[in-house]
């Protein structure tokens, strides 16, 4: 057993996650008919918690509850991910990945995630706090703007070969071009 | 009841992407600096499967569970779609985290993700609140 979860707790190579992500695509539709895409869940809260008389928030949000138990299981993933099968090492980067990191001021030896980010240390970092605040809110505003995030167009509208999908998916990568080698190394620099 | 199911099929979702280090930030910087396969490995192929699968529900007619047709709904194209979707790729590079990795770090322990599920929460309500205004 103990052997089996060590096993397990190996970082899952691309071609074992992948085709088990894309997977998900037909297990809803027949499960469910639902459509995969994880960002209409913020919307249903918004809905649920302080509609005011908004009429983008003003809609039957309990038909769509499945979406916010879907939610719930990546939550439930993750806990399980993060602490049972917990991989003890860093995550394994290139030379070149963790010069770049580096060079953000970030340490590349951390674990899954950076500790000066996302840790408890993060609460008492300007530069975390405007990360996460400024990279939070962008998430959200643009994947309702956009219709949906990287599951709703980029697995499942490409997986239905719709090309408003490959459109928005190209603009993701244009946007996180964008930040990642002209905006990013400003923010980073924050004290 | 019948939503217990969506539960066990997101905690799957959720592992996978957790397990994989999706979820991590170092894994989109690498992404974004081109300095990795994993992140393209990992999208691509799981659209080649998930095209593969909708092609086969399609030629096949299968019907859901529930014996209905199974039916996707067109995807519309508006100016959100460049608009939104370069705002979302900043955020998304910026923070290392798409809505996905959000809750799965929530559920790892991560404690300060919360402030940007909060602000991402916060910025869907402001989108909800300026769409009338805004161009799409």
């Amino acid at each position: 057993m103990n052997t089996f979860i060590e096993w397990l707790s190996q970082p899952w190579p691309w071609y074992v996650s992948g085709p088990l992500i894309g997977i998900t695509v037909p297990l809803l539709l027949i499960t469910g008919n639902k459509m995969l895409g994880i960002s209409s869940s913020l919307r249903h809260t918004c809905a649920a918690v302080y509609p005011k008389n908004i009429a983008f928030l003003k809609y039957n949000w309990k038909a769509e509850s499945w979406n916010l138990f879907f939610a719930g299981g990546i939550f439930l993933g993750g806990l399980i991910g993060g602490t049972l099968l917990a991989n003890p090492d860093p995550v394994a980067l290139t030379v070149e990945a963790q010069a770049s990191v580096e060079a953000l001021g970030v340490s590349a030896r951390d674990g899954l995630l950076p500790e000066s980010l996302f840790g408890w240390e993060a609460f008492g970092s300007l530069r975390a706090w405007i990360i996460l605040v400024l990279g939070g809110f962008m998430i959200g505003f643009g994947a309702r703007y956009a219709g949906g995030c990287t599951s709703g167009h980029a697995i499942m509208g490409l997986s239905s070969l719709q090309w408003p999908s490959l459109v928005t998916v190209i603009f993701f990568f244009i946007g996180g071009l964008l930040m990642t080698h002209v905006l990013a190394p400003f923010f980073y620099a924050l004290p | 009841m019948k939503n217990i199911k969506f539960l066990l099929i997101g905690s799957l979702f959720g592992l996978i992407l957790t397990k994989t280090e999706a979820v991590s930030w170092y894994r989109i910087q690498e992404m974004f600096h081109f300095q990795s396969f994993h992140m393209y490995g990992i999208i691509g192929s799981a659209v080649v499967v998930g095209l593969i699968s909708v092609l086969l529900i399609r030629f096949f007619k299968v019907k859901s569970l529930g014996g209905e047709d199974i039916v996707i709904p067109d995807k519309t194209f508006n100016k959100g779609s460049i608009i939104g979707g370069t705002i979302f790729g900043m955020g998304w590079a910026l923070s290392g985290a798409c809505p996905g990795p959000l809750y799965a770090l929530a559920g790892a322990g991560y404690p300060a993700i919360w402030v940007a599920i909060a602000s991402a929460l916060f910025g869907t309500w402001l989108y909800s609140y300026l769409r009338p205004k805004l161009p799409h």
